[in-house]
């Protein structure tokens, strides 16, 4: 198991690789669909998103007093920011993103040249990473993107994730689609 | 509230928090084929935690609260407006109490009422039967599993899959094959062989009803149920898509008869987060016993 704490510097970064299992500390933002289209569309971002991780989710997100509780934070499905990621990594400088399924070849090229990963959280773990959400710091875009869509900044302590597309080109997704395709070709 | 809404109320809250023991007991029971330290392993004990803790906490286990859909058995003269308004009223307060999320859109203007009510939500699907008690099963089925459903129509010459079982073998390894790990497996099957499109995946989902560790009647489907677990286990795709040896933690297969013209494979698949429980009522419609 691997610490990653924030500062996320792109030396910390670089040095993971595919199949390592990691436990993050800091700030993540969400960011779905409607935020993705956003910065593609050219809005600014409202927090500095250099060598920050964004999370592709949706929380569950209730409010008590005058404090923001997560009830529910598990990933959503990446693959529908194919047509954006690479491009917000390069422009604004994010170290990291957070989802499930994995990405495609545009991302996969776009975390080599900047120095970023992917990394897996398990699906349908709500609890789990929910639980690791120690505050919520705050939130952005909320009337705009409305609750699901908006950004949030979850402060997290041991975030479980696995790195399934490093900074050196390698995609676990790819891999285990290779061997799979093999496999089912000796089975056949 | 009437006493079938609380009991329907119950089930919802039950399903959205707890998976069924066979379900869990197929889960804990993987983990010993995972290799120690690797990716898979290490998915399923995040899998695990989530299941102890979903329980404990009566919430629920996965922020997609997915398709609601009830499956019915009742003796003739069941009231079914009735019935199905009282589990409407039980989805609408499961949401309010934050059991369910706020799922349910509609398709062209997006907007979500916010109820989990709407056309073809809750989905009901009746039977009647010659027994005196109602007996009903829920499931809440995510929408990353359903995506990758596959339907095939056979001959498929892609996959050399002709019009017989050996044909269907290939449909379903191609199926397992091209959800990869976006189903969130490790997941389970429910095949129909047969039927129409509809019908057919139909069908699929009443096998996923049906208890993991039973045995198919049928001695030749039961075999090919067997073969088909065991064959997917050996592609690697592993719990997550990360690589492993559990990528199916159980197959189910049925038939419909088909029409000469048509040969249908119809396949769901269901994530581990394989949330579906049962009741059966008693006669003042409070629950007299659980299914799974």
């Amino acid at each position: 198991m691997i610490a990653l704490s924030a500062p996320f510097t792109q030396d910390k970064v670089r040095a993971l690789k595919v199949g390592d299992m990691v436990n993050i500390t800091g700030t993540l933002y969400t960011g779905r669909d409607a935020f993705h289209k956003y910065l593609h569309d050219g809005g600014e971002p409202p927090v500095p998103l250099r060598d920050q991780i964004i999370y592709h989710c949706g929380p569950v997100v209730v409010r008590e007093g005058d404090q923001w509780k997560v009830r529910a934070a598990g990933p959503t499905t990446s693959i529908r920011e194919e047509p954006y990621q690479g491009d917000i990594l390069r422009k604004f400088g994010v170290r990291g993103v957070i989802g499930k399924g994995g990405m495609g070849p545009k991302t996969l090229e776009a975390l080599r040249e900047c120095g970023a990963v992917y990394m897996h959280a398990v699906g349908g773990a709500a609890q789990v990473l929910a639980r690791c959400v120690t505050r919520v710091a705050g939130v952005y875009l909320l009337e705009e993107l409305g609750s699901p869509e908006a950004v949030w900044a979850l402060e997290v302590e041991d975030f479980p994730v696995v790195i399934t597309m490093d900074a050196h080109g390698h995609s676990l997704h790819d891999e285990v689609q290779s061997r799979s395709r093999m496999a089912l070709d000796g089975i056949l | 509230m009437s006493k079938l809404q609380e009991s329907l109320l119950e089930l919802v809250r039950r399903t959205s928090a707890e998976l069924p023991e066979d379900v869990v007991s197929a889960i804990e029971a993987s983990r010993a084929h995972e290799e120690e330290g690797g990716a898979g392993a290490y998915a399923l004990r995040v899998i695990s935690d989530n299941i102890a803790l979903a329980k404990t906490a009566s919430a629920p286990l996965c922020q997609d609260t997915g398709s609601i859909l009830f499956f019915v058995h009742a003796p003739a003269g069941l009231d079914q407006i009735a019935f199905r308004e009282a589990a409407e009223v039980a989805v609408r307060t499961a949401t309010e109490k934050g059991w369910l999320r706020q799922n349910s859109v509609d398709p062209v203007t997006g907007a979500n009422p916010g109820t989990n009510v709407g056309p073809g939500s809750p989905y009901l699907h009746f039977d009647q039967w010659r027994e005196d008690a109602v007996e009903v099963k829920l499931m809440l089925k995510g929408g990353g599993c359903e995506n990758v459903g596959a339907q095939y129509a056979l001959p498929d010459t892609r996959l050399g899959a002709g019009r017989d079982l050996a044909g269907v073998r290939r449909c379903v390894l191609d199926a397992v094959f091209q959800a990869q790990g976006k189903g969130c497996g490790p997941g389970i099957l429910g095949v129909c062989v047969g039927g129409d499109r509809a019908t057919g995946y139909e069908a699929s989902k009443l096998q996923l009803l049906r208890p993991l560790g039973d045995r198919n009647p049928d001695p030749t489907l039961d075999e090919l149920e067997r073969t088909l677990v065991s064959e997917a286990n050996r592609l690697g795709i592993g719990p997550m898509g990360f690589g492993g040896a559990t990528t199916l933690l159980g197959c189910k297969v049925g038939l419909l008869n088909r029409l000469p013209a048509s040969y249908f494979v119809s396949i769901s698949y269901m994530c581990w987060a394989y949330r579906r429980q049962g009741v059966r009522l008693d006669g003042k419609e409070g629950i007299a016993a659980w299914l799974y």
